[in-house]
C-alpha cells in the first residue's frame, strides 16, 4: 500500500486549521459526483485520533455524503463518483487491492434513524462478530455481546430480555443497541450519521454521555444538524456548506471566533 | 323497455340527478355565493342524490329480472287446460320449451291470425298459450320499467325534500360507499362459498355410490361406470390415492426446478444486477409466463421427453415415453418467473437502512443477503412459492401432453403418471350423463385438491409466522 505525504496540501477554499497532531483518518482534495453533479467540491481533512470531529451545515451541504465515503459506503450507489485521497493510518483506503468489507469492519457507522435487525437483541449485537470469526466459542460471543452492551450502556436495561428483537425496544435504546452493534466488531473509527435526529431530548443526552465515553477508545466523526450537539460532544468541527469545508478548527474556537462569514451565520442562527 | 334500454336510462337519470342533487342544495344555500353557508360541498349533494336515484332502482332492476321468469312460468302454467297441466313432469317442460320458442319466434300478428287460420283444435290451443304468454312478458316488461323508474324518481324527490343547510350529505354518502365496499368484498366470500357448496353436493352424490374411504384410500384407478347392468367390466375402481401421488410428484419435481433458480434470479437482479439489465431481464424473464401452456406442452413431449429418454437410456434406465420427469422440469421452467419476479418484489420492499447496516459492519454482500435480507423478504418469498405450487398443482395442458393418463402408482420420477386435474379433464370431456359415478368422481376430485391446497396454504403461513422477521 502506498504511502502518501499527506502534509503538503494548498488550501484555497477552506479557513482555519483542518491538520491534526495525531491523524486517524486524512481525506485530501475530495470530490464527489452523483453522476454529473458535484456534491462534495475539493475537500480536506483529518480526523484527530481518540477524539470526536462534528460535521455541521445546513441540510444537502454534503456532510452525509462524505461521511459515507470515509468507509466506502457510497461504493454501492452505481452513479455515485469519488476521487481524492482518502487515508486510514497513511493507507489508502480506495487502493485497488483494498477490500472495502475488511474497511467497513474497522471503520464502523451508525445511521441516522436507528435500524436494528429484526432479530432478537443478542443476535443484533452478535451479528458482526460471527460473520467476522471474531469468537471461537458461545461463551466468547456472549462475553462481546455483553461488554459491547455495557460499552453503549444498554446492558443493565436489556440483560432480562437479550431473546427479545430488537424492534421491540424504544427508539433511544434501538440507537444504542445500534452503537453496540459495531462497537462489537471492535472498529477504529465510528462514525455516525445524526445518530439522535430520531430521538428525544433525553435518549439524546443518554447517546451524547456515551459518545463522549466511546471516544476514549474509538476515533469518531459525527454529522449533526444541531449546533448544540456539536459544541457539547466535539474536539473539532467542521463547517461544510453546498459541498466546500468552507471552515475547520477546535470547536470552541468554531463556537466563539468563526474566522468564515458564512460560518458566523450559521452559528449565531442567522440561516440553516 | 328492454333492460339493456331501462339501464341506460337509469344511468342518464343518476347522472342527471347529481347535477340536480347540486343546483337544489345551492338553491336551498341561497345562490352560488352563499354555498360557505351549507354545511357539506354541493357535489356531495350530488353526490348523495345520484347514489340514492341509482341504487334503489338498480337493486330493484336486478331483483326482477331474477325473479320474472319464475314468476311467469307460474301465472302462464295455471293458464293451461287441465289436461295439459297434469302432464308428467318431462312432457310438461317440452310443452312449455314448445310454447316458448312460439311465442319468442312469431310476432304478436301472425299468432293471432295463426290462431284463426289453424284448423287443427291442438295446434290453435298451442298458438292460444304462445298469445297469452307473449302478453304476459309484455306486461311484466311495462311493469319491470314503471317501477324502475318510479322508484328512481321517488327517491330523489323524497330526499331532496329533506335538503336543508344543515343536512349531512357526506356523512350519508360515506355510509353508502361504506356499504357498496362491504358489499363488494361479500360478493367475493359468497362467490367461494358457492363454488364449494356446488362441488361439495356433487362430491356427496359420487360418495353415495363409491364408498368414501375407498375414494380417499384406494390405490387402484380405472374410472369405469356400466352403461348396461350385465356389461362386462363396468366395474371402475376409484382410489385417487395415485391421482394425488402424481400430482406430488410433479409438482415437487417442479418446484425443485423453480425455487433455486427462481429465487437466485431475484437475488441477482434485486442486489447485483444494474438497472439497465433490470430493466431488460425482468420483462424478458416475465414472457417465459406469458407462453401457453400448451407450446409448453409439446415443448416436453417432443423436445424434453425424448431428451431424458436418450439420457436415461445411455446410462442403462429405463425411461417411459412419458415421464414425470419431463413434465415436472418443462413445468418448473414455465413457473420461474413466478417465483422470481414475485420474491424479487419481496427482497426489493426490505429497507435499505437493513442493508446498509450490515454492509457497513463488514458483511460482505452475499451474507446481508442470506442473514438480513432473505429473513426479512420470507413472507413474501413463502408467497411467491405458494403461489407457484398452487399453479402447479392445477397445471394440466403439460401433463396431459408430456407425463401420459397412466394412473401409476410410482415414485420413480422415470415412470409415467397422471394428475388430479388431467383425471378430471378426461372425466368431463365428450359425451358424458351427469350422474354415473364416472362423472360425479370428477367432483371429488376437485373437491380433494380443493382441501389439499387450503391445507398446503395453512401450513405455509403458520411456518410464515413462525420464522419470519417482522421489520417495520
Amino acid at each position: 500500500m502506498k504511502n502518501l505525504d499527506i502534509k503538503q496540501v494548498e488550501l484555497t477554499e477552506t479557513v482555519g486549521n483542518i491538520y491534526a497532531d495525531s491523524a486517524k483518518m486524512s481525506i485530501r482534495n475530495a470530490d464527489v459526483y452523483y453522476g454529473s453533479k458535484q456534491a462534495i467540491h475539493n475537500v480536506s481533512l483529518d480526523l484527530a485520533k481518540n477524539q470526536v470531529t462534528a460535521l455541521i451545515g445546513p441540510s444537502g451541504c454534503g456532510k452525509s455524503t462524505f461521511l459515507r465515503c470515509l468507509n466506502r459506503m457510497n461504493d454501492t450507489i452505481d452513479i455515485c463518483n469519488i476521487t481524492g485521497e482518502f487515508t486510514l493510518d497513511n493507507q489508502d483506503i480506495y487502493a485497488k487491492n483494498l477490500d472495502p468489507v475488511l474497511l467497513r469492519a474497522r471503520v464502523g457507522m451508525v445511521f441516522q434513524k436507528p435500524n436494528p435487525f429484526p432479530k432478537s437483541i443478542y443476535d443484533n449485537v452478535a451479528y458482526g462478530a460471527r460473520i467476522h470469526g471474531l469468537t471461537n466459542n458461545k461463551a466468547e460471543l456472549d462475553e462481546v455481546v455483553e461488554t459491547s452492551l455495557q460499552k453503549a450502556g444498554l446492558f443493565n436495561e436489556v440483560k432480562d430480555r437479550l431473546k427479545d428483537p430488537g424492534t421491540g425496544l424504544s427508539g433511544g435504546q434501538q440507537q444504542r443497541l445500534c452503537i453496540a452493534r459495531t462497537i462489537a466488531v471492535s472498529p477504529e473509527i465510528i462514525l455516525m450519521d445524526e445518530p439522535a435526529s430520531a430521538l428525544d431530548p433525553i435518549a439524546t443526552a443518554i447517546i451524547e454521555e456515551l459518545i463522549d465515553e466511546l471516544k476514549e477508545k474509538y476515533t469518531i466523526a459525527i454529522v449533526t444538524h444541531s449546533m448544540q450537539q456539536a459544541a457539547r460532544v466535539s474536539q473539532h468541527t467542521a463547517y461544510f456548506h453546498l459541498g466546500k469545508l468552507v471552515e475547520m478548527g477546535k470547536t470552541e474556537d468554531i463556537f466563539t471566533h468563526p474566522k468564515h462569514k458564512l460560518t458566523e451565520n450559521y452559528i449565531t442562527g442567522r440561516f440553516g | 323497455m328492454n333492460s339493456p334500454l331501462l339501464f341506460t336510462v337509469l344511468l342518464c337519470l343518476t347522472l342527471f340527478s347529481y347535477w340536480y342533487g347540486m343546483k337544489r342544495s345551492l338553491k336551498v344555500a341561497g345562490g352560488n355565493e352563499h354555498k360557505k353557508n351549507l354545511t357539506c360541498l354541493p357535489q356531495q349533494f350530488g353526490l348523495l342524490t345520484a347514489m340514492v336515484c341509482g341504487l334503489p332502482a338498480l337493486m330493484t332492476l336486478l331483483i326482477f329480472n331474477s325473479a320474472e321468469q319464475l314468476v311467469i312460468e307460474q301465472l302462464f302454467t295455471t293458464t293451461l287446460s287441465a289436461n295439459i297441466q297434469s302432464l308428467s313432469s318431462i312432457d310438461l317442460g317440452l310443452y312449455l320449451n314448445n310454447i316458448h320458442s312460439l311465442a319468442s319466434s312469431e310476432a304478436s300478428k301472425t299468432l293471432l291470425t295463426n290462431i284463426n287460420s289453424s284448423n287443427e283444435l291442438a295446434m290453435q290451443e298451442q298458438y292460444k298459450a304462445a298469445s297469452t304468454l307473449q302478453a304476459l312478458k309484455q306486461q311484466a316488461r311495462w311493469l319491470k320499467t314503471a317501477l324502475v323508474l318510479v322508484i328512481a324518481c321517488v327517491s330523489v324527490i323524497v330526499l331532496i325534500k329533506k335538503f336543508s343547510l344543515t343536512f349531512p350529505a357526506r356523512q350519508k354518502s360515506e355510509t353508502i360507499i361504506r356499504g357498496l365496499l362491504v358489499a363488494s368484498s361479500a360478493i367475493a366470500i359468497l362467490t367461494t362459498l358457492g363454488i364449494i357448496l356446488s362441488v361439495l353436493f356433487e362430491s356427496i352424490h359420487f360418495f353415495k355410490s363409491v364408498p368414501i374411504s375407498d375414494f380417499m384410500f384406494g390405490t387402484q384407478w380405472s374410472p369405469q361406470a356400466a352403461m348396461r347392468t350385465d356389461q362386462v367390466g363396468g366395474s371402475g375402481s376409484f382410489g385417487a390415492i395415485p391421482l394425488f401421488a402424481g400430482t406430488l410428484l410433479i409438482t415437487f419435481i417442479a418446484m425443485l426446478l423453480a425455487v433455486p433458480i427462481g429465487l437466485m434470479i431475484a437475488i441477482y437482479l434485486s442486489q447485483y444486477a444494474s438497472a439497465k439489465l433490470r430493466a431488460f431481464a425482468k420483462p424478458m424473464l416475465e414472457v417465459l409466463a406469458g407462453i401457453p401452456t400448451v407450446v409448453y406442452g409439446f415443448f416436453a413431449a417432443l423436445t424434453v421427453a425424448p431428451v431424458i429418454r436418450n439420457v436415461g437410456e445411455s446410462l442403462g434406465l429405463s425411461v417411459a415415453s412419458e415421464s414425470a420427469l419431463a413434465a415436472g422440469l418443462v413445468m418448473g421452467t414455465m413457473i420461474i418467473p413466478f417465483v422470481s419476479s414475485l420474491s424479487e418484489d419481496a427482497i426489493s420492499a426490505v429497507p435499505n437502512a437493513l442493508k446498509e447496516a450490515s454492509l457497513g459492519m463488514g458483511a460482505t454482500q452475499s451474507e446481508t443477503v442470506i442473514k438480513v435480507l432473505l429473513p426479512a423478504a420470507l413472507p413474501g418469498i413463502v408467497g411467491a412459492i405458494l403461489l407457484a405450487v398452487s399453479r402447479a398443482i392445477g397445471e394440466t395442458m403439460i401433463v396431459v401432453m408430456a407425463a401420459g393418463m397412466a394412473a401409476n402408482l410410482t415414485a420413480n420420477p422415470l415412470d409415467s403418471v397422471t394428475t388430479v386435474t388431467v383425471q378430471i379433464v378426461t372425466l368431463l370431456t365428450g359425451d358424458q350423463e351427469f350422474d354415473s359415478p364416472k362423472t360425479l368422481a370428477a367432483f371429488a376430485l376437485g373437491l380433494m385438491l380443493f382441501i389439499t391446497t387450503l391445507g398446503l396454504n395453512v401450513l405455509a403461513l403458520k411456518v410464515v409466522r413462525k420464522y419470519r422477521e417482522q421489520y417495520d
